[in-house]
Parts: structure tokens; sequence; C-alpha cells
């Protein structure tokens, strides 16, 4: 059956249909949609970890337990479990391993823009990219039948172009994996004198592993004109076909080891060739190790940002890409924005006020950088923000601030508090406890009650964790209510040791907020003093339109924010007032 | 068949994606190869959104390349200034004519009214749909968006019944007689306009 489907789809389509068994991770875009569909199919048991080590480690055990497992990730969560990544190899796996890592190039919702490619060099694993959703849920099953064959653990790469690319893929049926029963085996799986033994086997599996490359199906050569040689992959590929459909183009689906003996045959042929890739050159570096160097790469392709069709047109053949009207009208720019009602707004208006020194992580709250708050003044990767403050602390500064969301303080926060109860740093930290993971789309996680599979679960109790951990000064404060969060700010920062403030209050967009009965506010203009103090909150339902401030009916929430901020009281409930 | 180009564009929650969705649903069943990809950064509301359908025998790059898309259907009249350099020379411009201020953060810029005037300099062949209005009058402001799928479907060779298989597998039930009525009330506002041509030409 045909259907359409995004690659994230099709590639737990594939999982489901290759008879994967646990599934484990923990969101971050591109990746996310991948587990919330598998988790979609009874036969997987799928569930949000913690964080990326986390899931990586939990999958490992159900594999070497028996059950094909699947743990996803974004590129940066990869950074996360790269100690298990790093050393599981060297044990191998029993059943099925695939690590799936989806890259951002372009940094459309990351911090940087790794090439997570890399990693499977240094870790010594296969890694394979398919280059369309169709391909990628063929792909997937080839990824768990290499790592049994193997027994080792596989990285399959995605990027968000074919991450968020829908196309007609022809759904199976669930082939269940074979049994595979756990032999304990120290020597197979602990202590490093025994790893050192492990470490040459590793070395011959590779080499079988580059035997392999070959032979396998995905790496293969689509003839064209003779005089024109491209070496590709992935999403590139399609753009190379695009441009230059004419060409005879070697399409790689294993990355890592690379077919060293058909690349040498294949780049013999032509005079020069053309190797077209996203973001590093990965490929063209592998290729230069077997002395292949009659190559075009990124002398001629950037390795900043995302590719497209338009680039590589422009690289191949020179055609320049069209220019967009913006010299001729005002095209403005429509920036990302806290949404009416979002709690955030209530920490950020606060914390410029008091012109604090912010110190931020990852989430919707990462926007508190922009105006009208300019209230985060640096923003690393998941967890930063705790650690980052006590180091400001121990340089010498005063009135600093981490801000962290729910699920991040839940992913990387806890051991950056303990660190700073056990060293007695007074580390002031805002959690922002919106009850959900907001970035990403809302998923579950160990505050919510509620798990990926819509079950109920335990939801942490953060004021009783912070205590536990030796947190003396636990406050919780509801960050629509300016004042209040400006009291309990500053409370903390007058406290002698860590503190921790937790704004709570849910995110506006999850569905029972939106459910409920909203009051709008309205500016009075008869008594509205022109102050324009109220778009100090940056609310979108806040607009100028007309001599005075307005306020959109249908967009706004009844915060109240602007209206406690309104020096003239000029700014009410619709009716009253 | 050679490979038709449609780029979808509007403002986060207008429902720029479910439109783009619809039609590579509607173009897999009448026999094609698909792409669909879409572009959307952090911001889940208020954003420009934009998503690009490609259909053919064969299609490779999920992203049509500049300067070769026969339609640009947007849902708000900036958003059709902001993806018009996409479109092929003399192409097609689908615009609705509704207007969504943006959140100003520094740019106080006035907002480019004259913008179906301006496309229409540059040769583009738009056609202005009052697509808000009519699904408003229809009962709810968010069916603008198959409105204008209506208005695109008065150019592309695909049979009506497809279009209705489609909105009735993919919409909600309590969703779907207003759908229907808002796709058919597109048609008759694309046939009241200058017909958009053929892509195929």
């Amino acid at each position: 059956m045909k259907r359409l489907m995004s690659g994230n789809e099709a590639i737990a389509q594939g999982a489901w249909e290759a008879g994967v068994v646990f599934a484990a991770g923990y969101p971050g875009t591109p990746s996310t949609e991948v587990l919330e569909n598998l988790a979609k199919f009874d036969e997987v048991d799928a569930h949000w970890s913690t964080n990326e080590k986390v899931a990586f480690d939990e999958c490992v055990g159900a594999a070497l337990g028996g059950a094909r497992s699947m743990v996803t990730m974004k590129h940066v969560g990869l950074n996360v479990a790269a100690d298990p990544f790093m050393v599981f190899p060297y044990a191998g796996t029993n059943a099925g391993f695939v690590a799936l890592v989806a890259d951002d190039p372009g940094m459309y919702s990351s911090q940087n823009e790794q090439d997570s490619r890399y990693f499977a060099k240094v870790a010594k694993v296969p890694l394979l990219e398919p280059s369309d959703a169709g391909e990628g849920k063929e792909m997937i099953k080839d990824a768990f039948e290499l790592s049994e064959q193997f027994r080792t653990p596989v990285m399959f790469r995605t990027t968000t172009r074919l991450a968020h690319t829908r196309g007609v893929v022809h759904v199976g049926g669930r082939a269940e994996a074979p049994e595979k029963k756990f032999e304990r085996k120290v020597s197979q799986y602990a202590i490093p004198v025994y790893a050192r033994f492990r470490r040459p086997e590793l070395e011959q599996k590779l080499n079988r592993l580059r035997e392999f490359a070959e032979e396998f199906a995905g790496n293969v050569v689509e003839e064209g004109n003779a005089q024109i040689g491209v070496v590709s992959h992935g999403i590139p590929y399609q753009y190379v076909k695009e441009v230059m459909p004419e060409a005879t183009v070697f399409k790689l689906g294993m990355i890592y080891p690379l077919p060293e003996k058909r690349l040498k045959e294949f780049c013999a042929r032509f005079d020069t060739v053309f190797v077209v890739e996203e973001s590093e050159g990965f490929i063209q570096q592998e290729m230069a190790s077997f002395g292949i160097l009659n190559v075009i790469g990124k002398d001629r392709f950037t390795n900043v940002g995302e590719l497209s069709a338009d680039l590589v047109a422009e690289a191949l053949n020179g055609t320049p890409m069209p220019a967009d009207f913006s010299q001729e009208a005002a095209i403005l720019p429509r920036p990302p924005v806290m949404c009416a009602g979002c709690p955030h707004r209530g920490v950020f208006t606060t914390l410029n006020r008091l012109g604090l020194l912010v110190t931020g992580d990852i989430g919707c709250y990462t926007l508190g950088c922009l105006p009208p708050f300019e209230a985060i003044h640096t923003t690393f990767c998941m967890g930063a923000s705790i650690g980052n403050a006590t180091g400001f602390n121990k340089a010498g500064e005063r009135g600093v601030v981490a801000v962290i969301g729910d699920s991040t303080f839940l992913h990387g926060g806890l051991p950056s508090v303990l660190s700073a109860v056990y060293n007695k740093v007074p580390t002031t930290t805002i959690l922002l406890d919106n009850g959900t993971t907001g970035m990403t789309g809302h998923q579950q996680h160990p505050g919510t009650g509620h798990s990926l599979k819509g079950t109920a679960a335990p939801a942490v109790d953060y004021e009783a964790l912070l205590r536990s951990l030796g947190v003396e000064h636990v406050e919780v404060v509801d960050p629509w209510d300016l004042e209040a969060t400006e009291d309990a700010i500053k409370s903390g920062l007058t406290h002698p040791g860590p503190a921790v403030i937790i704004a709570r209050r849910h995110c506006t967009l999850l569905p029972e907020e939106k459910a409920r009965e909203r009051v709008p506010y309205r500016v009075e203009p008869d008594e509205c003093i022109m102050c324009e103090e109220c778009f100090e909150t940056g609310c979108p339902a806040l607009v100028r339109e007309g001599e005075y401030p307005y306020i959109r009916q249908w967009e706004c929430v009844g915060c109240a924010m602007c209206a406690q901020i309104c020096p003239a009281d000029a700014i009410s409930v619709v009716g009253e007032g | 068949m050679a490979v038709t180009n449609v780029l979808i564009a509007g403002v986060g929650g207008q429902g720029a994606i479910l439109a783009s969705e619809l039609l590579a649903m509607v173009a897999i069943d009448a026999g094609n190869d698909v792409k669909q990809g879409e572009f959307h950064g952090v911001a889940q509301r208020g954003g420009a959104v934009f998503s690009h359908v490609r259909f053919g025998d064969h299609v490779y790059s999920p992203m049509t390349p500049r300067g070769h898309v026969d339609y640009l259907l947007a849902l708000e009249k900036l958003e059709a200034l902001r993806y018009a350099h996409f479109v092929k020379p003399g192409g097609t411009v689908i615009v609705n004519d509704h207007k969504v201020e943006p959140i100003r953060v520094g740019d106080q810029r006035p907002y480019p009214d004259e913008a179906i005037d301006f496309l229409r300099s540059k040769g583009f062949n738009v056609v202005a749909i009052s697509a808000t209005e009519k699904a408003v009058e229809l009962g709810n402001h968010r069916a603008a968006n198959v409105v204008l799928l209506g208005a695109l479907a008065e150019s592309l060779d695909i049979p009506p019944e497809v279009w209705q298989n489609t909105l009735r597998r993919r919409m909600p039930d309590r969703l779907l007689s207003l759908n229907q009525q808002a796709f058919t009330a597109g048609r008759s506002l694309c046939r009241g306009e200058e017909g958009p041509r053929k892509a195929a030409e």
C-alpha cells in the first residue's frame, strides 16, 4: 500500500516492519517524530528517557537481552550519549541495535551544526544514511540486519530535510526477529583487561565491514554521461539528480566504512569527480585517505549551512540563484516570539526589569535573549545554565540567575544543582515548570504524569527532589504574577546558599489550557498615557494599530501581565474597567 | 509527465502545512510521485511557514529550485512577497487578499499593502482571492487554506473526485462539510478571476 509519509514516519514504519521490540530516546528536532510514531505500534515498547545517554544505555541492555532496539536522538543528543556509543562497539551487540541520529544542517532549531558522521568513524561503527522517506523505510531494515550479522551497533543518520520531507512510501507487514538469548560472558562485556582483547577484534570487525561495504546494495552506480562523475549520498544526492540528471552518480548508502575498491575504480574513469555532500567533507577526506585525489568537493561546495538544488547548481554549473524582492519591497520579518499568555514572559519581563545576568538553557525560553527582554546572556547546551551560573559566581559576578525548563532540568540540570550544593556556591536557578517539553511539541517527561504511550505515570515532586538534594531555599511562584515573581527572584538571590525558584504554570498551548475560558483584556484609550511600557511584555496579542496600543481580542488569553505593568491602569478586562 | 511545482506559504497557524499535505495526498492518488518538504523553524506561532509540493513521474529535490515554481499559493500578502522569487517568470501567484501584521522586533517599516500590484508589475499571473473573508462567511476563518486549494484545483489536471476523496479521508467529520464548501467556493472565486494558466504550457 502506498502512503504519504515523512522521513521520520517512514523510518518508524520500517523499524516496526523490522521487528523492533524496544525503543527509547529524548525529544530533539528533527528526530522527535521517529519515536512518537514508533510508540503508536502495540508491538513496540517505546518510552521517553530522561536523556539520550540513559536512552542509549537502556537500549544496550535491551539489545543484549535479545530485543531488537532503537535509540533516537538529535545530533547534540549523541554528544550526551557519546560515552556508551564509543564503548559499546567493543563488546558488540546481541540482538539488532540501531542509533538514529538526526543532524540539523542550517541550524533550524539547534545551537550548532555538527556533522555527526565523524562519530561513526571514531566509534568504529557502520553508518547508513538514506536519501528519501521510501529508502529510509527499507534501509532501517538493512541496519538491523547488518547489526545482527556483525554483532555491532549501527548508526543511522538523517538530516532535517530528510526527516521532514514527505514522500511516497510502500508500507509492508511486520516480521518478528529471531530470538536471541543473552549469554553471560564476562570476557565479552566487562573490565579493561578483557576489553584489551576486544580492541584488535574491533579492527578485524571493521575490516570485515569494509568488505561488506563493497557488496552493499545501497552503494550503487547510476550510469549516465561518461564525462561527468559525481559521488554523493543522502539528500545532496537528490540535489545532484535535480541539477544534473545526466551525470554518472555513485550513490552511497553506507557512509562508513566506505567501499574503497569501488570508489577507486569509479574515480579512475573520470578526469575529475565531484563529491557532493552537506556539512563537512567527510566522504572527500575518506577518499583522500584512499589516495583518491582527482576530486572537486569542499573547495566548491560550502560546508556552512544547508545545501539546496540552487546551491548545487551554482557550484556545478555556475547558475546564479534568483534574488528575492527585498530590495524593492518591505518584506518584513516574522521573528519567533513567545506566545500570548506564555508563562515564560512573566519571568523574562521581570529579569529584564531587574537587569540581572542570566545564563540560559535549551527550550522556547531561549527567546528570552531577544528584544524586548534581552534577558538571557548565554545559551549553550542541555543543562548548561546552572553550571554556567555557578562558574560566574566563582568569577566574582553577583546577581546571576540560571533559567532552565522542566524537561531540560530533568535531562541535564540535576547534577549541576547537586554540584552547587556540594560546593556551597549560592547559585540561583529559576526552574521554568510549564508542565511539558514545549519547544519540540509537547512531549511527556518524568514531571508530567504521563508516558509516551499515553498511560498514567508517576510525576516527579520537584520541591521534594530539590530539598533532598540539599537545596534549602525552594520557592514556587506563578509567573503570571509579576510582583510575586520579582519578590521570589530577589529573595532567592539574597539567600546565602543555592536557591531554586520554581515558576510554575502550564504552557498556554497545552490542550487543557486552550480549552479554558479566556477573558481578554483591552486598552482603554481615555486612560492610556502612551508610555508604551506594556510593550515590555513583548506579547504578540498587543500590537501598534492606530494611535494607542491595541489588544487583539482573539489572541489575548487574559494573563494580565500588561495590565500589571501599565502605570495608568488603562488595561482591564473587556466589559469591566 | 513533467514535474509540477507548488509552493504554499503562510503565517504559522494558518494551515499552510495542512494544505500542502492535502495537495500531496491528492497528487499521490492521481498517480504521481510526490515530495512535500516543509520549513518551520523554532516559531510555532506567528512565524513564516512554507512548504514545497512537487509531483510528476519522478521527483528528486524536496524543494523546487528558485525560479521554477509553477504555482505559489500564499495565505497572506506579505508571505506572497517573501516567496515570489521562487516562481518562474510569468508563473501563477494565487494569493489570499488578507493581511496579518507581523510582530515587530525593531523593524518599524510599514506593512507592504501594495503587495498584489507589485507582484503583477513583476509579470506574474496574480489571482487574488478573499479566501479568509469567504472562510469567515462559511463559519471558520481557518478554512481559508482549503478555499485557496479550490482555486488551485481550477488549474491542475486532477479529477474533482480525487480532491473530494482526500478531503473525506484527511478531515475530521465535524469539519468535512465546511471544508467541502470552502473547496467549492475557492473554485468559483477563481473562475470569477482571470484564469491562471496551466503549468504544462
